[in-house]
């Protein structure tokens, strides 16, 4: 397969950056889009170009550090599906594509495609966590937690914190990864003693870091490789606003 | 059992005496203790942020030390833990099956192929049930059943139903837990986080570890970091054969940096070969995909009877299937464990009758459990599974039944520990998949993730505190000759990297070193392949040092140069596991040696002159190391040669 790619460069945090125009004949159906770079890297090494930089790193779609805009879509728009999940038979020969990284303020631009994703770590600092210290836990089945609720926790517990959700959203809003973290400790048994201080103080932090707001345009859900539904920024919003309510 | 060995005077592994059941209570009564008070005054530097690292940084910073916490990756929840897919084991017995910590020890001693401390693993399967109370507390989302207790299933080389999970996605929620508890304490301002940072060296002052030497991986910068005592939870080096089921970032650098700073390195042919990833596609593959073991609950495995079949599956008929692991093995039949799967897959495959467009590849098929169970409860077990299978193949695994080989997963080997958990050097702990301890020379499946957790929230503590107890500790500074000559000898590293400026890249020698592992170190192995190895392996280590092509400078973000030194490395470790390949001349659990199989073609060992634990030490450049033996004892679980028929 032929394809022409457009790439987004940019050497440093500094750097002004430009999109670069790249022909590779190499492509496969059978490879993933990762791979595929991979091979163009390995040709502009033999040509003494330097190769583009992107994050990756488990490369089966969990780990989250993969993540750029094809043609203007996350991870290149198809469900479920991270880009190192996503594989070339997508793709027909002669394809223009153009690869940007994440746009985001919250989000800034490290190298290439690799942009610096650490406010989603101070967001979860913050509050997304239930505070037991290690020894301190009672017998598993002490603790009963309905299939339905389990299974709900486990739906929003499935993020990967890729950044999708803010590269696709023309706030950057970061809500549906708030909402994930939210929503899983908060549909728990063990979660619920700070249900209302985790809500009041990951929201705050969110803002913090320069995340926009929520209009309810869905981009996020589309785009959200796990599949994280729309519902965890309602369940924010209702607990953000019962805690402001108590702790006015 | 008859033994002349005599254990190594530099491998005091301080195994508690007396009854096992109790050996981890009395061990834990005689450590010092650190008064809550002084807690603060100590630092410690832990590596690696995976289960082992990452719960191990959150324990200790809860207790009050001072943390220093380093990973590779941008943030802290990315550790290749995040990948396991399938489960956690636990001896709680809330299947009331018949399980107990006593038969998950026993499992577990005889999954290893008996090459493991009875006690290590003794210790292991009683803390795993307290692991699983941790864990739900934190809030990980385990499985449910409909009345609200945790559900189980059953697991390769185990009788009894004692995996928990949460869905697919086991090793995720594990590690998210254990992340949320770390970033608690970054919150708190008990751990100083530093992500995006590789440790290069390990810098040992007057005989104990004291601190690494680290890369900024945006700005370059190389840094000294000091502190009381040192962790590893580095993870395994599966990456050295390139194409493994882990992640491209995972790398043997922090303890092949230890091990050439005098750390013991044990058992380092151990590695496990994993039956159920998904085949190679083509030369440009970069990494293989696990499809979790927990599949074979539900999947029978199978191929044509006839060499040559190329029909589609489903035109295949029953009668001309062969389910081999079924027949072979009544008992166990698709559970058998990951070693005795792996490589009856190899002999089928190498008898033409393997499937799919190079002919390696078997059939893991779920129409028989579709029809038995319906789609819907198939979806529940594994949907994520089947859906990334589709993802990556173009085939639903719903209707056709999947392809799969086995694939390099995972490294029993690694530095060598005492029963603290700490390595030769005092002050240097190695935990999680980093270390040798507990596996033996076969990993039970489901039993990582419990390992991992176990060192990092319930050992690593204790032992930490008495060794800051114990240990008389001066205060060091960065000006201390050995910071600067470790600081130093990574700079002059990158530099020579960086004026190569050969004709080859990084990842064309990595592939080259790979293939020539996999075939010759790898599933199989016998003298004569592992002597050609260990010629050929300076050979291309030579020219990598000669042609490799590093583009671009030390200070920036550099991929290419990480790689490079990354690799660098596992040329040296290449050797290092052939050598000991070639040396253990046995077969033992993964590391199967041609030359020692029964009549039926299973791994044969020989206790009267391998029960021991191989711990190599580095002696030099270009010097021969030098190899420790640590006899291992069992007094509980006799040696047996495994059945699982």
């Amino acid at each position: 397969m032929r394809l022409i790619l457009h790439v987004w460069r940019q050497k440093s945090p500094n750097d002004e950056g430009r999109m670069v125009r790249y022909e590779t004949n190499h492509a496969d159906p059978h490879m993933s889009f990762l791979e595929m770079l991979d091979v163009l890297n390995e040709e502009l090494i033999s040509n003494g170009e330097e190769p583009i930089a992107f994050d990756h790193d488990c490369r089966e779609g969990i780990c989250g550090s993969c993540g750029f805009m094809i043609n203007g879509k996350a991870h290149g728009g198809h469900p479920g599906t991270t880009v190192c999940q996503l594989h070339m038979r997508h793709f027909k020969d002669g394809d223009e594509l153009y690869l940007e990284p994440w746009r985001a303020k919250a989000f800034p631009v490290l190298k290439d495609l690799v942009v610096d994703r650490s406010a989603f770590d101070r967001i979860i600092a913050a509050g997304g966590f239930i505070s037991v210290r290690t020894g301190s836990a009672p017998d598993g089945n002490d603790i009963l937690v309905p299939k339905e609720a389990a299974d709900r926790a486990m739906d929003a517990a499935q993020c990967i914190g890729c950044g999708a959700c803010v590269a696709s959203c023309p706030n950057a809003s970061a809500s549906l990864f708030v909402g994930a973290k939210i929503s899983h400790l908060g549909s728990l048994p063990q979660g619920k003693p700070e249900q209302e201080i985790r809500a009041m103080r990951m929201v705050a932090q969110m803002n913090e870091e320069l995340f926009g707001t929520c209009t309810n345009l869905g981009e996020c859900e589309a785009t959200c490789p796990k599949h994280i539904p729309l519902e965890v920024i309602a369940r924010m919003n209702r607990d953000y606003l019962a805690a402001s309510w108590k702790h006015r | 059992m008859a033994t002349t060995l005599e254990t190594s005077p530099l491998l005091q592994s301080r195994l508690p005496s007396g009854p096992i059941e109790t050996a981890w209570d009395r061990a834990r009564f005689e450590m010092k203790l650190v008064n809550p008070a002084n807690k603060r005054k100590y630092s410690i530097i832990v590596v690696g942020t995976g289960l082992a690292g990452g719960s191990a940084a959150a324990t200790l910073a809860e207790l009050g030390y001072q943390v220093k916490c380093f990973c590779f990756q941008d943030s802290p929840r990315r550790a290749h833990s995040i990948a396991a897919q399938g489960g956690i084991n636990a001896a709680k017995n809330y299947q009331n099956d018949g399980d107990s910590i006593y038969r998950l020890f026993y499992d577990t001693v005889k999954g290893g192929d008996f090459r493991a401390r009875e006690a290590n693993v003794y210790r292991l399967a009683q803390i795993s049930v307290n692991i699983i109370d941790q864990c739900v507390a934190q809030g990980v989302p385990f499985a449910r059943e409909y009345g609200g207790v945790l559900d189980n299933r059953s697991f390769g080389g185990a009788q009894v139903s004692r995996t928990f999970y949460a869905r697919g996605q086991t090793g995720q929620q594990l590690l998210l837990g254990a992340y949320q508890a770390l970033e608690r304490q970054i919150g708190l301002g008990q751990v100083q986080m530093y992500p995006r940072t590789e440790m290069l060296d390990l810098i040992v002052i007057d005989g104990r570890a004291r601190g690494i030497v680290t890369r900024n991986l945006i700005t370059g910068q190389i840094e000294v970091h000091l502190a009381d005592a040192v962790v590893l939870g580095t993870g395994g080096y599966g990456n050295v054969f390139y194409l493994s089921t882990n992640a491209k970032g995972s790398n043997c650098t922090a303890i092949w940096r230890a091990y050439k700073r005098g750390a013991l390195f044990g058992n380092p042919c151990f590695t496990q070969i994993h039956p159920t990833c998904i085949p190679v596609s083509g030369d440009y593959q970069s990494k293989l995909t696990l499809m979790s073991e927990s599949l074979r609950n539900d999947g029978r495995i199978w191929v044509p009877r006839r060499k040559g079949d190329m029909r589609p599956p489903n035109q295949i008929p029953e009668e001309e299937r062969d389910y081999y692991l079924e027949e072979r093995y009544p008992s166990f039949g698709n559970l058998v464990p990951r070693d005795v799967a792996s490589r009856a897959a190899k002999a089928v495959c190498d008898g033409g009758r393997g499937v799919g467009p190079h002919g390696l590849g078997v059939y893991l098929d779920f129409s028989d459990a579709i029809r038995r169970l319906g789609e819907k409860t198939i979806r529940e077990r594994y949907g994520n599974l089947f859906e990334m299978y589709e993802l990556i193949t173009g085939d639903n695994p719903y209707q056709v039944p999947m392809r799969i080989y086995p694939a390099i997963h995972y490294t029993m080997g690694g530095l060598w520990v005492d029963y603290h958990l700490m390595s030769t050097i005092p002050g240097l702990f190695v935990i999680g998949e980093a270390n040798f301890s507990d596996h033996g020379a076969n990993r039970l499946g489901a039993s990582a993730l419990m390992q991992g957790l176990a060192d990092g929230y319930f050992i690593l503590p204790y032992t930490m505190g008495d060794y800051l107890a114990s240990a008389k500790l001066d205060k060091v500074s960065v000006d201390h000759p050995a910071c600067k000559e470790a600081a130093g000898a990574v700079q002059e590293r990158i530099k020579r990297l960086l004026s190569i400026q050969g004709k080859r890249t990084v990842d064309s020698f990595h592939r080259e070193l790979g293939k020539l592992l996999w075939d010759e170190c790898g599933m199989a192995r016998n003298a004569r392949g592992l002597r050609q190895a260990l010629a050929r392996i300076p050979e291309i280590r030579e020219e990598f040092w000669r042609n490799v092509n590093v583009l671009g400078g030390n200070e920036e973000l550099n991929q290419s140069l990480e790689k490079a030194g990354r690799v660098a490395d596992y040329f040296e470790l290449a050797e290092l596991m052939c050598l000991d390949a070639l040396e253990r001349d046995e077969s033992c659990g993964g590391h199967f040696r041609e030359e020692h199989q029964t009549p039926e073609g299973e791994a044969q060992r020989d206790d009267e002159r391998f029960c021991f634990v191989s711990a190599w030490q580095y002696t030099g450049e270009g010097k021969q190391p030098a190899l420790h033996r640590e006899p291992l004892e069992f007094h509980y679980v006799k040696p047996s040669q495994r059945s699982y028929k």
